[in-house]
């Protein structure tokens, strides 16, 4: 999509098209020989991994479609229906219930190597929002397909969702309440907030889809990153993406697919809550609501303010932080590999986030650290859940807002080298032993 | 339906919604602290990737759920055909071709139960044997009337109970052996019974020390898996944790009928991955062996 086009038409039907509809250009300057750093490690394959995580779902999706009543006496049922009566509906159901599971498994490996090599810096800021957008389109699909099924954590997870744009009522009064009326499309969560979520759910994955177009475009144009953090220089620092990475990716979504198989053939509920396998009662509250796996971490940020609105508005900040990253980061080195400190900053990030997770599905008054118990109801006190919180979410914060300004302008940095061919050749630091890559062709 | 058509019940929607937003955004801070005894470690056929059912023990199973749970408790879900599906209580391996519902077995079974139906030259309810195609018949006609049979407790519906109950088959057998005497100290109200792996919160119904508050709950059904209440047409002895098991067995086989077929499709595909993985994985090593990086 960008640069010189290496394409050259083989055939008489080739060079026709060719001066038509540039189609098999444009698919060879992107998939066959688009040159990519030959330093990508394997973080760099979960962009090929999401892509397939993306056709997984939209094709499982559109089988479900086919047997699935959006209808809120007959939508769990007919869950039930594919279950149990659709030749293999077991299997397809399954797919695409754990396959949301690995496609939020997906995207936080990738944002998270974005985060470290500094995949959001200038010239990939475009990119790296588009990614933010798929980002939120995920969470979007993500919540309203959780609610199909009509189950109990379906209902109520759409109940306490839905109401937290009433939160806006504080602002101006009543304004909230109208968002949530809207959203519901009648006074309670019911069979019109079902319908329009399925067609949201169906709409959503295509725009999606789009959206990955924009975000594949907007890689192409400045090329990909690279652990080294250092800009392309020559040919030399490349390889065409077909068959290298074409191999290398193949490779790693058949890695991925081992645990997802997994889940699905072995552990098809493990992710999900026994709650949800009870129909919808709009008149018996689950004792515990929690939302699925993925959303914990801003399910831990929204609960840890007593106040609701505010704690509303936290939580969406806490996704805005990523949009603004590219604008917070002062520093001008890109990998963390030459950036020591940032590191451990990053490391604590990452267990803050994985800690905010652990937050969001236990109750907030649990007691972490017991420091004995009340004089009158006998139970323990300590630090709880909801303090942890608090502290967990004040690093997640301090993180953008605090240490990615400050961090550029006064950490010591490591050398970086020229270019991306330099450590590899001077060092002799390569990341494969040679030996290592020989023994294959011996056994082949 | 009934929910979304009456008006009262619909502003009884709304509040429950609202309060339930309030509450939950409020740090949840009211949220009750429910306790139950961890399900006994009893062992399954089933479990495992390799485990299959004993198709004796299911067959076991659905005439416990027959005689016994069935007095009470629905399984919309099912029909008296998925008896006889691949892996059933009742298929025979015999005549693998034979549809589930032209199965005889699943033919005798329906037959032996009347269900309602309307007479199409008049339209008038009348009664006639099941055939494999009906679903199980519920032993109430609504849950009004199951309720007020049952001193105002609703008998769930057991089509995907092990699905539906944490620690499935081991917590539904648990809870059928678990009825315990309640501990001194305990006010166990009118028409409910202790059992300590229902869960629940004892708090408000214990004198004791608040710190030692007894785990697990009250149930609103009485023991029901006593010695000998069912007789096993296969010789097998009709001991409370026999018929137990075999009704949590059976019970698991309805929540997923499919699962054997699951895991043993499971193991073709991941011995498929593995070797289509480690084929890429050599490609890759050529491919990449003479580059330097």
């Amino acid at each position: 999509m960008s640069g010189h086009s290496t394409y050259e038409p083989k055939t008489a039907f080739e060079r026709w098209l060719d001066t038509r509809l540039p189609i098999l250009r444009l698919a060879n300057d992107t998939a066959l020989d688009f040159p990519t750093p030959k330093n990508l490690n394997y973080w760099w394959t979960f962009g090929g991994i999401l892509a397939i995580c993306l056709v997984v779902q939209i094709v499982t999706g559109i089988v479900l479609a086919m047997h699935y009543v959006a209808n809120s006496a007959l939508a769990f049922n007919s869950v039930e229906h594919i279950m149990r009566d659709v030749n293999h509906g077991w299997m397809i159901r399954y797919i695409h219930a754990n396959g949301a599971s690995m496609f939020f498994l997906a995207v936080y490996v990738h944002i998270a190597r974005g985060l470290y090599y500094g995949s959001y810096k200038a010239p990939r800021e475009v990119l790296w929002l588009l990614g933010c957008v798929i980002y939120l389109l995920m969470m979007a699909t993500a919540f309203m397909g959780y609610v199909l099924p009509w189950g109990q954590m379906s209902y109520y997870g759409a109940v306490v969702i839905t109401n937290l744009f009433s939160a806006f009522d504080k602002i101006i009064p009543g304004v909230g309440t109208a968002i949530t009326t809207w959203l519901w499309g009648g006074f309670a969560v019911d069979n019109a907030t079902l319908n329009r979520f399925f067609s949201l759910h169906y709409l959503l994955p295509f725009m999606i889809a789009g959206v990955v177009g924009l975000h594949i475009w907007a890689l192409h144009v400045p090329g990909n990153n690279n652990p080294v953090g250092v800009e392309v220089k020559s040919k030399a620092d490349t390889v065409p993406f077909h068959p290298y990475y074409t191999v290398k990716d193949a490779f790693a979504i058949l890695v991925f697919f081992i645990p997802f198989a997994w889940f699905v053939f072995f552990a098809p509920e493990a992710l999900g809550h026994a709650d949800n396998q009870v129909p919808a009662n709009p008149l018996a509250t689950p004792i515990h609501i929690v939302p699925e796996w993925y959303f914990l971490p801003f399910y831990a940020i929204l609960r840890a303010v007593p106040d609701k609105l505010f704690g509303v508005l936290l939580m969406f900040s806490a996704i805005a932080m990523l949009f603004a990253l590219p604008w917070l980061d002062t520093s001008k080195i890109k990998s963390m590999r030459y950036r020591p400190t940032a590191r451990w900053f990053f490391g604590f990030f990452i267990l803050a986030t994985l800690g905010l997770g652990w937050c969001g599905g236990k109750l907030p008054d649990d007691v972490v650290i017991p420091f004995g118990r009340d004089a009158v109801s006998g139970e323990a006190v300590g630090f709880t859940v909801v303090m942890m919180s608090r502290v967990l979410a004040a690093y997640y914060f301090a993180y953008f807002l605090l240490v990615m300004p400050l961090l550029g302008l006064f950490e010591k940095t490591l050398p970086v080298p020229d270019s991306i061919s330099t450590p590899v050749l001077t060092k002799g630091g390569a990341a494969m032993p040679s030996g290592a890559a020989a023994a294959p062709e011996k056994k082949g | 339906m009934r929910f979304r058509l009456m008006t009262p019940n619909k502003m009884r929607t709304v509040l429950a919604a609202l309060t339930l937003g309030a509450v939950a955004m409020t740090a949840g801070s009211a949220l009750a602290k429910t306790s139950a005894r961890e399900p006994q470690d009893v062992h399954f056929s089933f479990e495992g990737p390799f485990g299959t059912f004993d198709q004796a023990e299911l067959q076991r199973g659905y005439k416990v759920y027959y005689e016994v749970c069935s007095a009470c408790h629905s399984m919309n879900l099912l029909s008296y055909r998925d008896l006889a599906m691949k892996g059933g209580p009742f298929y025979d391996p015999k005549h693998p071709n034979t549809p589930p519902a032209q199965s005889p077995y699943a033919k005798a079974i329906a037959a032996g139960v009347q269900v309602s139906d309307i007479d199409t030259s008049t339209g008038d309810v009348v009664q006639r044997p099941a055939t494999p195609a009906d679903h199980f018949k519920a032993p109430f006609p609504n849950e009004y009337a199951a309720k007020a049979a049952n001193g105002g407790a609703l008998p769930p519906d057991l089509s995907v109970i092990t699905r539906a109950r944490e620690g499935g088959p081991a917590y539904v057998y648990s809870l059928l052996l678990g009825y315990e005497d309640p501990p001194k100290g305990m006010t166990v109200p009118d028409g409910k019974y202790y059992n300590p792996y229902m869960p629940g919160d004892m708090g408000s119904y214990w004198a004791g020390s608040k710190t030692e508050v007894p785990e697990g709950g009250f149930i609103a059904m009485p023991r029901q898996i006593v010695d000998d209440r069912v007789s096993f047409d296969d010789g097998t002895k009709s001991t409370s944790a026999n018929e137990a098991h075999a009704v949590a067995t059976f019970l698991a086989w309805a929540a997923d009928p499919h699962q054997v077929e699951r895991k043993q499709t499971g193991l073709a595909v991941m011995i498929y991955l593995f070797v289509l993985t480690l084929i890429t994985y050599l490609s890759y090593r050529r491919i990449w062996a003479k580059i330097g990086h």
